[in-house]
């Protein structure tokens, strides 16, 4: 058994996001897919962020590291890391940032890498990037990262191309690449969805480990509940561009408070649970953002709404001791 | 359950895919997709099949509806052979048998209307006139929960789990008594994923169907399921009743696998076991056990000699020189 942590967050913290919005302007209309998000993250903490497809988790993610793709565009807000606002910064100190500061590890580990390459020189590049050192010394210190993440027989796997390994090597090969020059935080998108369950558990072991070796801080974004209970300190539900609940992982699983995060818990089937016949669901579809409702975006799908719903566009509240939720209802 | 006689009986199953050769070439190596495989699956039942990518859970699917032909075995449907059909017999068969596909996107022509793409199958078969197979489709539509309008509608038009509906439609039409669903909500979000479970789940109550329910997630497989086979490598490794499967584990990768799902309880936080290495390359299966290069208990005899499935106590099937089914006492007759 590991011990869940509660401790309270100390009073700065390493990354804070205020009011984050990225915003596609489209023909049809305006995705607003991050729309006002804001959280912090403590040195050495995992804070989950959870959310449906679309709900603008991986946007959130590349609008912290300043790489929306067109035509999206980071349209206000501030990312402060270590004391500086990073959406403030010219993009040739950014740059630095990326890999030192904060690094990210992206959804699909196999087409996130290079083919022509060998994963070697992927790795020693990333290094030399940042770091003025010998192709030599890179070379040997990408050998060094692959037996750190896990990777058997590193010599001869660093002269390996991309093809040539396993879904979950590849993913070791990304997470080496990621930490090769020692960020405070650590971004990891989906890092296990694409994986088998048994690798997935290996995958989420060394993230751990590395975590704890390094103090990092993790931003773990995932659909899965489950990897979410297991890993994370807090957590942040997201829907629609918006995080609508946030709190320790033992007050989300134990005390959920938002319609949104209560439905999504209940429609999960669990591992050694008694057998219910039906599993709850939440009608309709996932949200499309160019088609929300007025007032709450959830009241649609929520079996709480009441009238006042569709007029009033709920805040995230504390309403409870370092539980945020936004709910009118609530 | 087990009193009912055997919808689908299949009987040492293989099936080989050449690998490596050119356009003309010959095959430089054979991949042993399913490497005899037996199992059957009653009347009414939901049998659920588990194993890792690669494993041969989709290609023993599309064997067991002769969507594929096995390299040897045979494959009973209903006491009667599907290799020993005619033309005629086996197109009349295929009518009993339908899938569901993973892929929402990918298993729906995007070009034809959704009337069509779910009537298809009656047409196909010459089921009925024009518009007895139209007021078919309209019922198949709320059957599944789709708008009345969207027989008129294109799938692009639908969600992914609108998608997965329209899917499950077009393999009812025909009164299938059998389903292989292939990943039919791995694609699907959560809240979504719960809406397709419960109405499979519902359907099969309605309509009395029989259920291959194929799943990488251990956890949706023990939800569905009545009994659940676990695949590795082309073999069943173990099989029985689902609280057999699940309360008592007792081939050392089925414990692994289970150990491997995430827990949704954050006070259960739990030590896993670990597997060393990845998945052996089915073109060169290691030789005795399959597993015995991930697991912590192989003794010589693994490295030597392949574990044949025995069925012990309960139903419960497994193949492991280590950890064999628990014997059948003379209580249990
Ligand atoms: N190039 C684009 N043009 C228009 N809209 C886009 C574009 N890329 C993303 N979006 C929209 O931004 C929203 C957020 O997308 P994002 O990729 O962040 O979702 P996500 O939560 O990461 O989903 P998933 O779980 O599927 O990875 C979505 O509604 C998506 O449709
Ligand atoms: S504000 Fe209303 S619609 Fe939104 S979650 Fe709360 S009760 Fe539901
Ligand atoms: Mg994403």
């Amino acid at each position: 058994m590991t011990a869940v942590p509660i401790a309270p967050a100390p009073a700065s913290s390493l990354l804070e996001v205020r009011d984050l919005r990225t915003f596609f302007e489209l023909e049809s209309g305006v995705v607003r897919a991050v729309d006002g998000v804001s959280f912090a993250l403590d040195r050495g903490r995992v804070l989950g962020l959870v959310g449906e497809s679309g709900c603008g988790k991986t946007m959130t993610a590349l609008s912290l590291m300043r790489l929306v793709p067109r035509p999206g565009r980071i349209v206000g807000g501030q990312v402060w890391l270590e004391g500086r606002d990073l959406l403030a910064l010219p993009e040739r100190e950014m740059r630095a940032v990326r890999g030192e500061g904060m690094a990210m590890i992206f959804q699909e580990p196999m087409t996130s890498l290079n083919p022509v390459f060998t994963v070697g020189s992927q790795i020693a590049e990333a290094i030399r990037l940042h770091r003025r050192v010998s192709r030599r010394a890179a070379w040997a210190r990408a050998v060094e990262l692959l037996d750190e993440v896990g990777m058997p027989d590193p010599v001869r796997r660093a002269r390996e191309y991309p093809h040539r390994l396993s879904g979950g090597m590849c993913q070791r090969v990304m997470i080496a690449i990621a930490i090769s020059c020692e960020p405070h935080v650590l971004i990891a998108d989906e890092p296990t969805t694409a994986l088998d369950v048994t690798i997935q558990a290996e995958i989420l072991d060394l993230l751990r480990t590395l975590r704890e070796r390094h103090g990092m801080a993790l931003l773990l974004i995932t659909h899965d509940l489950g990897v979410v209970a297991e890993q994370a300190d807090e957590v942040a539900i997201m829907y629609a561009g918006r995080i609508v609940e946030h709190a320790s992982v033992l007050e989300i699983f134990e005390r959920p408070l938002h319609p949104y995060t209560q439905a999504l818990l209940r429609s999960m089937p669990g591992v050694g649970s008694e057998r219910r016949d039906r599993l709850e669901t939440i009608p309709g579809q996932v949200p499309d953002l160019l088609r929300l409702p007025s007032g709450c975006h959830f009241r649609d799908r929520c079996p709480k709404a009441i009238s006042r719903c569709a007029e009033e566009d709920p805040a995230l509240e504390e309403k409870a001791a370092r539980h945020t939720a936004a709910c009118i209802r609530v | 359950m087990t009193s009912l006689a055997p919808l689908v009986e299949v009987r040492d199953v293989h099936k080989r895919f050449p690998v490596g050769g050119g356009l003309f070439g010959r095959a430089r190596a054979w991949v042993h997709a399913v490497d005899g495989v037996s199992l059957t699956i009653h009347q009414g039942e939901t049998l659920g099949l588990v194993g890792e990518s690669g494993c041969g859970k989709s290609t023993l699917g599309r064997l067991i509806l002769r969507l594929l032909e096995p390299t040897a075995g045979e494959v009973l449907f209903d006491g009667r052979s599907l290799l020993a059909l005619s033309a005629r017999e086996l197109r009349a068969m295929r009518r009993e048998m339908q899938i569901v596909f993973q892929d929402p996107y990918g298993s729906l022509n995007p070009r034809m209307r959704v009337a069509s793409i779910v009537g298809e199958g009656l047409a196909i078969h010459r089921l009925g006139t024009r518009r007895e197979r139209r007021a078919r489709v309209d019922e198949l539509l709320a059957l599944v929960g789709l708008p009345p309008d969207a027989a008129d509608r294109y799938p692009h038009e639908f969600s992914g789990g609108q998608r997965q509906r329209i899917g499950i439609a077009r393999a009812l039409a025909v009164r299938p008594r059998f389903i292989v669903a292939d990943e039919a909500v791995s694609a699907l979000d959560v809240s979504i994923q719960a809406q397709i479970l419960n109405l499979l789940h519902d359907l099969q109550r309605q309509l009395g169907l029989t259920l291959l329910f194929i799943a990488h997630d251990l956890r949706v497989v023990e939800h569905m399921s009545d009994r659940v086979a676990i695949m590795y490598l082309g073999r069943i490794v173990e099989c029985g009743p689902r609280e057999e499967i699940y309360r008592n584990p007792r081939h050392p990768y089925t414990r692994t696998l289970l150990s491997a799902v995430p827990v949704p309880d954050p006070r259960r936080r739990k030590q896993r076991m670990v597997l060393g290495g990845d998945l052996p390359s089915p073109v060169r299966p290691p030789p005795g056990c399959a597993f015995h290069p991930r697991c912590g208990h192989a003794l010589d005899v693994c490295r030597r000699d392949i574990p044949p499935l025995e069925t012990g106590r309960g139903g419960h099937a497994v193949a492991c020189h280590v950890f064999p089914a628990e014997r059948v006492s003379a209580a249990d007759g």
